[in-house]
Protein backbone atom coordinates (compact mmCIF):
# COMPACT_ATOMS: atom_id res chain seq x y z
CA UNK A 1 0.00 0.00 0.00
CA UNK A 2 0.95 3.47 -1.33
CA UNK A 3 1.77 5.31 1.81
CA UNK A 4 -0.81 7.92 2.99
CA UNK A 5 0.52 11.93 2.48
CA UNK A 6 -1.85 15.08 3.16
CA UNK A 7 0.67 16.39 0.64
CA UNK A 8 -1.86 19.21 -1.64
CA UNK A 9 -5.04 17.23 -0.70
CA UNK A 10 -6.67 20.32 0.94
CA UNK A 11 -6.59 24.07 0.31
CA UNK A 12 -7.56 27.28 2.16
CA UNK A 13 -10.46 28.39 0.51
CA UNK A 14 -11.55 31.24 3.09
CA UNK A 15 -9.97 33.77 4.95
CA UNK A 16 -11.39 36.58 7.75
CA UNK A 17 -10.39 39.13 10.25
CA UNK A 18 -12.03 41.22 12.26
CA UNK A 19 -11.16 44.39 13.28
CA UNK A 20 -7.97 44.69 15.53
CA UNK A 21 -8.13 46.42 18.61
CA UNK A 22 -7.55 47.10 22.51
CA UNK A 23 -11.59 47.06 23.21
CA UNK A 24 -13.45 44.46 20.66
CA UNK A 25 -16.76 45.54 22.55
CA UNK A 26 -17.76 41.84 22.01
CA UNK A 27 -18.20 38.56 23.99
CA UNK A 28 -15.33 36.09 22.88
CA UNK A 29 -18.53 34.34 21.38
CA UNK A 30 -19.38 36.98 18.75
CA UNK A 31 -15.73 38.13 17.94
CA UNK A 32 -14.70 34.44 16.63
CA UNK A 33 -18.05 33.97 14.75
CA UNK A 34 -17.91 37.38 13.06
CA UNK A 35 -14.39 36.50 11.88
CA UNK A 36 -15.63 32.91 10.81
CA UNK A 37 -18.78 34.23 8.89
CA UNK A 38 -16.31 36.28 7.04
CA UNK A 39 -14.12 33.70 6.11
CA UNK A 40 -17.19 31.43 5.13
CA UNK A 41 -18.54 34.51 3.10
CA UNK A 42 -14.92 34.59 0.92
CA UNK A 43 -14.78 30.72 0.31
CA UNK A 44 -17.84 31.11 -1.15
CA UNK A 45 -20.13 29.05 0.70
CA UNK A 46 -23.30 29.47 3.09
CA UNK A 47 -22.72 28.97 6.78
CA UNK A 48 -24.37 26.08 6.74
CA UNK A 49 -22.29 24.51 4.58
CA UNK A 50 -19.60 24.20 7.57
CA UNK A 51 -19.52 20.44 8.70
CA UNK A 52 -16.37 20.36 10.45
CA UNK A 53 -14.88 23.36 13.40
CA UNK A 54 -12.28 23.10 14.72
CA UNK A 55 -11.55 26.33 17.26
CA UNK A 56 -7.72 27.09 18.32
CA UNK A 57 -8.40 26.49 22.39
CA UNK A 58 -12.05 26.59 23.94
CA UNK A 59 -12.65 30.28 23.78
CA UNK A 60 -15.84 29.49 21.85
CA UNK A 61 -17.82 26.10 22.34
CA UNK A 62 -18.60 23.60 19.57
CA UNK A 63 -22.51 24.13 20.26
CA UNK A 64 -22.27 27.77 19.86
CA UNK A 65 -20.16 27.33 16.53
CA UNK A 66 -22.47 25.17 15.02
CA UNK A 67 -25.63 26.83 16.52
CA UNK A 68 -25.16 29.81 14.76
CA UNK A 69 -23.66 28.77 11.98
CA UNK A 70 -27.01 26.81 11.24
CA UNK A 71 -25.36 23.57 11.11
CA UNK A 72 -27.31 20.65 10.61
CA UNK A 73 -24.90 18.04 10.78
CA UNK A 74 -21.52 18.54 12.23
CA UNK A 75 -19.32 15.49 11.36
CA UNK A 76 -16.28 16.68 13.59
CA UNK A 77 -15.30 18.80 16.13
CA UNK A 78 -11.50 19.25 17.76
CA UNK A 79 -9.51 21.88 19.47
CA UNK A 80 -5.96 21.75 20.05
CA UNK A 81 -4.96 22.61 23.00
CA UNK A 82 -1.45 24.09 22.46
CA UNK A 83 -1.64 27.72 23.20
CA UNK A 84 -0.09 29.71 20.72
CA UNK A 85 0.99 27.23 19.02
CA UNK A 86 -3.07 26.08 18.51
CA UNK A 87 -3.89 27.78 15.41
CA UNK A 88 -1.71 26.65 13.01
CA UNK A 89 -2.06 23.48 14.62
CA UNK A 90 -5.95 23.90 13.45
CA UNK A 91 -4.79 23.40 9.79
CA UNK A 92 -3.26 19.99 10.74
CA UNK A 93 -6.45 18.84 12.10
CA UNK A 94 -8.92 20.10 9.80
CA UNK A 95 -6.76 18.53 6.64
CA UNK A 96 -7.01 15.50 8.46
CA UNK A 97 -10.41 15.15 8.76
CA UNK A 98 -10.76 16.69 4.87
CA UNK A 99 -8.54 14.33 3.74
CA UNK A 100 -9.99 11.82 4.89
CA UNK A 101 -13.26 12.22 3.95
CA UNK A 102 -14.97 12.78 7.90
CA UNK A 103 -16.07 16.44 6.81
CA UNK A 104 -15.91 18.70 3.92
CA UNK A 105 -15.90 22.36 4.84
CA UNK A 106 -13.72 22.70 8.15
CA UNK A 107 -13.44 25.90 9.71
CA UNK A 108 -10.33 27.03 11.48
CA UNK A 109 -10.76 30.03 13.87
CA UNK A 110 -8.89 31.50 16.93
CA UNK A 111 -9.14 34.71 18.61
CA UNK A 112 -10.29 36.30 21.72
CA UNK A 113 -10.13 39.71 24.29
CA UNK A 114 -6.40 39.51 24.86
CA UNK A 115 -6.78 43.26 26.03
CA UNK A 116 -10.13 43.88 27.72
CA UNK A 117 -10.87 40.51 28.92
CA UNK A 118 -7.89 38.08 29.71
CA UNK A 119 -4.14 40.33 29.33
CA UNK A 120 -1.29 37.84 29.38
CA UNK A 121 0.22 40.38 32.16
CA UNK A 122 -2.32 39.64 34.47
CA UNK A 123 -1.86 35.87 34.07
CA UNK A 124 0.12 34.80 37.07
CA UNK A 125 -2.65 36.91 39.45
CA UNK A 126 -5.75 35.37 37.45
CA UNK A 127 -4.11 31.70 38.48
CA UNK A 128 -2.78 32.68 42.10
CA UNK A 129 -6.43 33.29 42.46
CA UNK A 130 -7.16 29.60 41.09
CA UNK A 131 -9.81 31.42 38.44
CA UNK A 132 -8.44 31.84 35.42
CA UNK A 133 -10.17 32.94 32.43
CA UNK A 134 -7.67 30.79 30.63
CA UNK A 135 -8.33 26.80 30.38
CA UNK A 136 -5.49 25.82 33.17
CA UNK A 137 -4.21 22.22 31.51
CA UNK A 138 -1.37 20.49 33.89
CA UNK A 139 1.29 22.08 32.26
CA UNK A 140 0.11 25.28 33.58
CA UNK A 141 -1.08 23.60 37.37
CA UNK A 142 2.64 22.55 37.10
CA UNK A 143 3.83 26.26 36.79
CA UNK A 144 1.35 26.92 39.45
CA UNK A 145 2.96 24.57 42.00
CA UNK A 146 6.77 24.87 41.44
CA UNK A 147 7.56 27.84 39.63
CA UNK A 148 4.99 30.64 40.44
CA UNK A 149 5.85 30.40 44.05
CA UNK A 150 9.67 31.80 43.31
CA UNK A 151 7.70 34.58 41.23
CA UNK A 152 7.32 33.17 37.33
CA UNK A 153 4.22 34.32 36.00
CA UNK A 154 3.79 35.48 32.36
CA UNK A 155 5.06 33.74 29.35
CA UNK A 156 7.48 36.76 29.16
CA UNK A 157 9.33 35.23 32.34
CA UNK A 158 8.54 31.46 30.67
CA UNK A 159 10.98 31.80 28.00
CA UNK A 160 13.24 34.46 29.00
CA UNK A 161 15.57 31.55 30.72
CA UNK A 162 15.95 30.37 27.20
CA UNK A 163 16.78 33.31 25.68
CA UNK A 164 19.81 33.65 28.70
CA UNK A 165 20.97 30.64 28.03
CA UNK A 166 21.04 31.36 24.27
CA UNK A 167 22.94 34.63 24.30
CA UNK A 168 25.37 32.36 26.60
CA UNK A 169 26.22 29.95 24.50
CA UNK A 170 26.00 31.66 21.02
CA UNK A 171 26.59 35.31 21.78
CA UNK A 172 23.04 36.46 20.53
CA UNK A 173 22.70 39.64 21.46
CA UNK A 174 20.13 42.39 22.54
CA UNK A 175 20.47 43.92 19.63
CA UNK A 176 19.76 41.14 17.11
CA UNK A 177 16.39 40.74 19.25
CA UNK A 178 15.53 44.45 17.92
CA UNK A 179 16.41 43.48 14.62
CA UNK A 180 13.23 40.86 14.17
CA UNK A 181 11.06 43.82 16.18
CA UNK A 182 12.29 46.10 13.81
CA UNK A 183 11.35 44.14 11.03
CA UNK A 184 7.75 43.58 12.03
CA UNK A 185 7.62 47.21 13.06
CA UNK A 186 8.45 48.37 9.80
CA UNK A 187 5.77 45.35 7.94
CA UNK A 188 3.11 46.96 10.37
CA UNK A 189 3.52 50.42 8.43
CA UNK A 190 2.04 48.97 5.67
CA UNK A 191 -0.98 46.75 7.24
CA UNK A 192 -4.42 49.17 7.74
CA UNK A 193 -5.28 46.38 10.80
CA UNK A 194 -2.35 46.91 12.23
CA UNK A 195 -2.36 48.22 15.74
CA UNK A 196 1.34 49.68 15.47
CA UNK A 197 0.52 50.86 12.23
CA UNK A 198 1.89 54.83 12.69
CA UNK A 199 4.35 54.36 14.87
CA UNK A 200 7.29 53.44 13.45
CA UNK A 201 10.13 51.72 15.44
CA UNK A 202 14.35 52.18 15.35
CA UNK A 203 16.78 50.02 16.80
CA UNK A 204 17.61 52.59 19.49
CA UNK A 205 14.00 52.97 19.94
CA UNK A 206 14.10 49.37 20.69
CA UNK A 207 17.23 49.56 22.79
CA UNK A 208 15.69 52.14 24.77
CA UNK A 209 12.20 50.36 25.73
CA UNK A 210 12.25 49.40 29.62
CA UNK A 211 13.27 46.33 30.53
CA UNK A 212 10.20 43.60 31.65
CA UNK A 213 12.22 40.45 32.25
CA UNK A 214 15.83 40.09 31.29
CA UNK A 215 16.75 39.70 28.06
CA UNK A 216 13.66 41.30 26.86
CA UNK A 217 12.43 44.77 26.61
CA UNK A 218 8.81 46.27 25.92
CA UNK A 219 9.63 45.75 22.85
CA UNK A 220 10.34 42.29 22.58
CA UNK A 221 7.08 41.40 23.29
CA UNK A 222 3.76 41.01 21.94
CA UNK A 223 0.97 43.03 21.97
CA UNK A 224 -2.18 42.23 24.24
CA UNK A 225 -4.91 42.87 21.49
CA UNK A 226 -8.71 41.89 20.91
CA UNK A 227 -9.82 39.84 17.64
CA UNK A 228 -9.73 37.12 15.95
CA UNK A 229 -9.08 35.65 12.19
CA UNK A 230 -10.60 32.27 10.51
CA UNK A 231 -9.94 30.09 7.67
CA UNK A 232 -11.68 27.24 5.88
CA UNK A 233 -9.97 24.26 4.88
CA UNK A 234 -11.51 22.35 2.04
CA UNK A 235 -10.21 19.23 -0.76
CA UNK A 236 -7.98 20.44 -3.15
CA UNK A 237 -10.79 18.91 -5.35
CA UNK A 238 -13.54 21.16 -4.53
CA UNK A 239 -11.33 24.56 -3.89
CA UNK A 240 -10.48 24.40 -7.46
CA UNK A 241 -14.10 25.67 -8.54
CA UNK A 242 -14.81 27.99 -5.48
CA UNK A 243 -14.94 31.88 -5.38
CA UNK A 244 -11.03 32.39 -4.59
CA UNK A 245 -7.50 31.36 -5.59
CA UNK A 246 -7.19 28.41 -3.47
CA UNK A 247 -4.20 27.76 -1.40
CA UNK A 248 -3.17 24.63 -1.04
CA UNK A 249 -1.76 23.07 1.98
CA UNK A 250 1.58 21.06 0.89
CA UNK A 251 2.78 20.57 4.43
CA UNK A 252 1.24 20.33 7.92
CA UNK A 253 3.17 19.17 11.10
CA UNK A 254 3.03 19.80 14.62
CA UNK A 255 5.62 18.92 17.80
CA UNK A 256 5.94 18.73 21.50
CA UNK A 257 9.30 19.29 23.19
CA UNK A 258 10.84 16.51 25.68
CA UNK A 259 9.49 17.19 28.58
CA UNK A 260 6.33 19.24 27.14
CA UNK A 261 5.50 20.16 30.44
CA UNK A 262 8.38 22.28 31.64
CA UNK A 263 11.29 23.91 30.09
CA UNK A 264 13.62 23.47 32.94
CA UNK A 265 13.93 20.15 32.57
CA UNK A 266 14.91 19.94 28.54
CA UNK A 267 18.17 18.62 28.27
CA UNK A 268 18.81 20.46 24.87
CA UNK A 269 16.91 23.96 25.48
CA UNK A 270 16.23 24.58 22.14
CA UNK A 271 15.20 21.58 21.10
CA UNK A 272 11.43 22.92 20.99
CA UNK A 273 8.23 21.83 19.35
CA UNK A 274 9.43 22.92 15.86
CA UNK A 275 12.56 21.07 15.66
CA UNK A 276 10.50 17.62 15.43
CA UNK A 277 7.55 19.40 13.30
CA UNK A 278 9.43 21.29 11.17
CA UNK A 279 11.62 17.77 9.22
CA UNK A 280 7.87 16.89 9.23
CA UNK A 281 6.18 19.04 7.18
CA UNK A 282 8.96 19.99 4.86
CA UNK A 283 9.45 16.27 4.21
CA UNK A 284 5.48 15.68 3.49
CA UNK A 285 5.64 19.04 1.46
CA UNK A 286 8.96 18.02 -0.66
CA UNK A 287 10.66 21.08 -0.33
CA UNK A 288 13.46 22.81 1.74
CA UNK A 289 13.88 26.50 3.35
CA UNK A 290 15.44 27.65 0.58
CA UNK A 291 12.12 27.22 -1.27
CA UNK A 292 10.24 29.50 0.90
CA UNK A 293 9.29 32.91 -0.61
CA UNK A 294 7.66 34.38 2.54
CA UNK A 295 7.13 33.35 6.39
CA UNK A 296 4.85 34.31 9.18
CA UNK A 297 6.67 32.93 12.33
CA UNK A 298 4.87 33.27 15.67
CA UNK A 299 6.53 35.68 17.53
CA UNK A 300 5.72 36.10 20.85
CA UNK A 301 8.88 37.36 21.41
CA UNK A 302 11.60 38.33 19.67
CA UNK A 303 14.06 35.61 20.41
CA UNK A 304 11.51 32.75 19.72
CA UNK A 305 11.49 34.03 15.90
CA UNK A 306 15.50 33.42 16.02
CA UNK A 307 15.05 30.09 17.50
CA UNK A 308 12.58 28.83 14.97
CA UNK A 309 14.72 29.91 12.07
CA UNK A 310 17.34 28.10 13.49
CA UNK A 311 15.21 24.81 14.58
CA UNK A 312 13.72 25.24 10.96
CA UNK A 313 16.87 25.06 9.43
CA UNK A 314 16.90 27.87 7.93
CA UNK A 315 19.97 28.92 9.74
CA UNK A 316 22.91 26.60 11.72
CA UNK A 317 22.02 26.61 15.50
CA UNK A 318 23.20 29.51 17.18
CA UNK A 319 23.71 31.35 13.67
CA UNK A 320 19.46 32.72 14.64
CA UNK A 321 20.78 36.10 16.03
CA UNK A 322 23.33 36.70 12.72
CA UNK A 323 21.06 35.51 10.21
CA UNK A 324 17.98 38.37 11.47
CA UNK A 325 20.54 41.40 10.82
CA UNK A 326 20.75 43.47 7.99
CA UNK A 327 17.55 43.37 6.57
CA UNK A 328 17.47 40.08 5.50
CA UNK A 329 14.06 38.95 7.25
CA UNK A 330 12.70 42.07 6.18
CA UNK A 331 10.85 42.73 2.59
CA UNK A 332 12.95 42.82 -0.09
CA UNK A 333 15.34 40.55 1.98
CA UNK A 334 16.16 36.78 1.69
CA UNK A 335 13.01 35.63 3.83
CA UNK A 336 10.55 38.18 4.39
CA UNK A 337 8.70 37.02 7.95
CA UNK A 338 5.64 38.44 9.28
CA UNK A 339 4.43 40.58 6.75
CA UNK A 340 1.54 41.46 8.53
CA UNK A 341 3.37 43.09 11.25
CA UNK A 342 2.81 39.76 13.72
CA UNK A 343 1.78 39.45 16.66
CA UNK A 344 4.62 42.15 17.54
CA UNK A 345 3.35 44.89 15.87
CA UNK A 346 0.19 43.55 14.05
CA UNK A 347 -1.99 41.88 16.68
CA UNK A 348 -1.59 39.50 18.85
CA UNK A 349 -4.82 37.08 17.56
CA UNK A 350 -2.97 33.99 18.52
CA UNK A 351 -1.23 33.50 14.85
CA UNK A 352 -4.06 32.98 12.93
CA UNK A 353 -3.23 36.50 11.77
CA UNK A 354 -0.29 34.66 10.69
CA UNK A 355 -2.60 32.13 8.39
CA UNK A 356 -4.20 34.99 7.06
CA UNK A 357 -1.41 36.96 6.21
CA UNK A 358 0.33 33.58 4.26
CA UNK A 359 -3.12 33.06 2.38
CA UNK A 360 -2.82 36.88 1.39
CA UNK A 361 0.64 36.55 -0.10
CA UNK A 362 0.49 33.18 -2.13
CA UNK A 363 -2.91 34.67 -3.43
CA UNK A 364 -1.06 38.04 -4.26
CA UNK A 365 -3.46 39.97 -2.15
CA UNK A 366 -0.96 41.62 0.12
CA UNK A 367 -0.72 44.82 -1.33
CA UNK A 368 2.35 47.35 -0.52
CA UNK A 369 3.82 43.92 1.65
CA UNK A 370 3.48 41.70 -1.28
CA UNK A 371 5.93 39.44 -1.89
CA UNK A 372 6.64 39.43 -5.56
CA UNK A 373 5.83 36.20 -6.91
CA UNK A 374 4.97 34.34 -3.80
CA UNK A 375 4.75 30.83 -4.66
CA UNK A 376 5.46 29.51 -0.94
CA UNK A 377 4.69 30.19 2.12
CA UNK A 378 5.12 29.03 5.53
CA UNK A 379 3.66 29.70 8.92
CA UNK A 380 4.27 28.99 12.72
CA UNK A 381 3.28 28.53 15.99
CA UNK A 382 4.93 28.52 19.40
CA UNK A 383 2.94 27.94 22.67
CA UNK A 384 2.19 26.46 26.03
CA UNK A 385 6.09 26.35 26.99
CA UNK A 386 7.13 25.99 23.01
CA UNK A 387 4.83 23.42 21.53
CA UNK A 388 5.24 24.16 17.45
CA UNK A 389 2.88 24.06 14.80
CA UNK A 390 4.00 24.56 10.97
CA UNK A 391 2.22 24.55 7.99
CA UNK A 392 3.52 25.17 4.28
CA UNK A 393 1.85 26.28 1.53
CA UNK A 394 1.51 27.12 -2.17
CA UNK A 395 -0.50 28.99 -4.36
CA UNK B 1 3.42 37.93 62.42
CA UNK B 2 2.92 39.50 58.61
CA UNK B 3 1.26 37.37 56.54
CA UNK B 4 2.98 35.64 53.78
CA UNK B 5 1.01 36.85 50.83
CA UNK B 6 3.10 35.34 47.66
CA UNK B 7 1.62 32.42 45.65
CA UNK B 8 1.91 28.94 47.65
CA UNK B 9 2.48 25.14 45.92
CA UNK B 10 -0.89 23.54 46.70
CA UNK B 11 -0.20 19.79 47.71
CA UNK B 12 -1.01 17.27 46.18
CA UNK B 13 -1.19 13.22 46.70
CA UNK B 14 1.48 13.66 43.61
CA UNK B 15 3.66 16.34 45.01
CA UNK B 16 3.00 15.68 49.07
CA UNK B 17 6.24 13.91 49.93
CA UNK B 18 8.61 16.95 48.11
CA UNK B 19 6.98 19.52 50.22
CA UNK B 20 7.27 17.34 53.42
CA UNK B 21 10.75 17.10 53.02
CA UNK B 22 10.84 20.51 52.15
CA UNK B 23 9.73 20.91 55.41
CA UNK B 24 12.07 18.95 57.53
CA UNK B 25 14.81 20.51 55.86
CA UNK B 26 15.24 17.59 52.99
CA UNK B 27 15.53 17.62 49.56
CA UNK B 28 13.92 14.81 48.07
CA UNK B 29 13.45 13.77 44.89
CA UNK B 30 11.20 11.32 42.59
CA UNK B 31 13.99 8.24 41.57
CA UNK B 32 12.26 5.56 39.59
CA UNK B 33 12.79 1.99 41.62
CA UNK B 34 13.13 0.26 38.17
CA UNK B 35 15.75 2.03 36.19
CA UNK B 36 17.10 4.46 38.83
CA UNK B 37 16.22 7.67 36.54
CA UNK B 38 15.73 11.10 38.52
CA UNK B 39 12.61 13.43 37.51
CA UNK B 40 11.40 16.55 38.55
CA UNK B 41 8.17 17.90 38.66
CA UNK B 42 6.95 14.89 40.49
CA UNK B 43 5.01 12.66 38.14
CA UNK B 44 3.35 9.35 37.90
CA UNK B 45 5.40 7.34 35.49
CA UNK B 46 9.18 6.97 34.57
CA UNK B 47 9.94 8.79 31.39
CA UNK B 48 12.62 6.56 30.66
CA UNK B 49 11.16 2.83 31.39
CA UNK B 50 7.17 3.31 31.69
CA UNK B 51 7.66 2.00 35.48
CA UNK B 52 5.15 3.54 38.15
CA UNK B 53 7.30 2.66 40.81
CA UNK B 54 9.46 5.32 42.28
CA UNK B 55 10.77 6.50 45.67
CA UNK B 56 11.48 9.75 47.13
CA UNK B 57 16.19 9.78 47.18
CA UNK B 58 17.28 12.62 49.24
CA UNK B 59 19.22 14.01 46.86
CA UNK B 60 22.79 16.04 47.91
CA UNK B 61 20.94 19.89 47.35
CA UNK B 62 24.40 21.12 45.34
CA UNK B 63 24.06 21.85 42.01
CA UNK B 64 25.06 25.34 39.28
CA UNK B 65 23.10 27.60 37.91
CA UNK B 66 21.87 26.15 34.18
CA UNK B 67 20.10 29.51 33.23
CA UNK B 68 18.39 32.38 34.99
CA UNK B 69 16.18 35.60 34.54
CA UNK B 70 16.27 38.97 36.51
CA UNK B 71 12.24 40.00 36.56
CA UNK B 72 12.22 44.01 36.25
CA UNK B 73 8.40 44.46 36.18
CA UNK B 74 6.65 42.84 38.68
CA UNK B 75 3.72 40.64 37.58
CA UNK B 76 1.86 40.08 40.90
CA UNK B 77 1.29 42.74 44.05
CA UNK B 78 2.89 40.18 46.56
CA UNK B 79 6.18 40.79 43.92
CA UNK B 80 6.62 44.54 43.34
CA UNK B 81 8.86 45.49 46.42
CA UNK B 82 11.54 42.55 45.34
CA UNK B 83 11.86 43.88 41.88
CA UNK B 84 13.97 43.22 40.42
CA UNK B 85 14.92 39.59 41.75
CA UNK B 86 16.50 36.72 40.06
CA UNK B 87 15.02 33.57 38.81
CA UNK B 88 17.30 30.66 38.13
CA UNK B 89 17.21 26.95 36.47
CA UNK B 90 19.31 25.04 38.95
CA UNK B 91 20.73 21.84 37.51
CA UNK B 92 21.50 19.93 40.62
CA UNK B 93 24.31 17.35 40.84
CA UNK B 94 21.89 13.88 40.17
CA UNK B 95 20.88 15.70 37.04
CA UNK B 96 17.40 17.23 37.31
CA UNK B 97 16.84 20.78 37.29
CA UNK B 98 14.52 23.57 38.98
CA UNK B 99 13.53 26.46 38.93
CA UNK B 100 13.76 28.55 42.29
CA UNK B 101 15.21 31.67 43.95
CA UNK B 102 19.20 32.25 44.50
CA UNK B 103 19.14 34.03 48.36
CA UNK B 104 21.58 36.80 49.02
CA UNK B 105 22.43 37.36 45.57
CA UNK B 106 21.75 40.58 43.90
CA UNK B 107 20.78 40.42 39.71
CA UNK B 108 23.84 41.39 38.70
CA UNK B 109 25.88 38.56 40.71
CA UNK B 110 23.90 35.81 39.34
CA UNK B 111 25.59 33.84 36.50
CA UNK B 112 25.26 30.56 34.27
CA UNK B 113 27.49 27.87 36.10
CA UNK B 114 27.30 29.57 39.28
CA UNK B 115 27.57 26.79 41.90
CA UNK B 116 24.91 26.84 44.35
CA UNK B 117 23.40 24.32 47.42
CA UNK B 118 20.07 23.88 48.83
CA UNK B 119 18.62 26.34 51.49
CA UNK B 120 15.64 25.99 53.30
CA UNK B 121 13.34 29.34 53.40
CA UNK B 122 9.98 28.16 56.30
CA UNK B 123 7.96 30.93 54.33
CA UNK B 124 4.80 29.80 56.42
CA UNK B 125 3.65 26.79 58.90
CA UNK B 126 3.03 24.70 56.56
CA UNK B 127 5.43 25.60 53.57
CA UNK B 128 9.05 25.20 53.16
CA UNK B 129 10.60 26.38 49.83
CA UNK B 130 13.75 25.31 48.79
CA UNK B 131 15.93 27.88 47.73
CA UNK B 132 19.51 28.46 47.13
CA UNK B 133 22.56 30.20 47.87
CA UNK B 134 26.22 30.52 46.28
CA UNK B 135 28.91 28.11 47.14
CA UNK B 136 31.99 30.08 48.49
Amino acid sequence: MESFTLRDKTAIVGIGETEYSKGSGMSHTALLLQASAKAIEDAGLRPKDIDGVVPAINLITFEDLAVNLGTEDLKYAASPNMGGASSVATLLSASMAVASGIATNVLCVAGWNGYSAMRFSGLGKAMDASASPMPMPSMLAKLRDFEMPYGVFVPAQWYAPMAIRHMHEYGTTSRQLGAVAVACRKHAQLNDKAIMRGRPMTIEDHQNSRMIVTPFRLFDCSLESDGAAAAVVTSADRAADMRNRPVYIMGVAEGHPVPADQIAGRRDMFQIGLSFAAPRAFAMAGVTPKDIDVAEIYDCFTWSVICQLEAMGFCERGEGGPFVEGGRIELGGELPINTHGGLLSQAHIMGMNHVVEAVRQLRGDAGEAQVKDAEIALVTGWGDLADGSIAILRR
Amino acid sequence: MTTYNKPLPRITSLTKEFWEGCKRHELLIQRCKDCGTYRHYPRPMCPNCGSWNAEWAKVSGRGKVYTYIVAVQPFHPAFSGDVPYAVAIVELEEGVRMVSNIMDCGPDDIYIGMPVEVVYDDVTEEVTLPKFKKVT
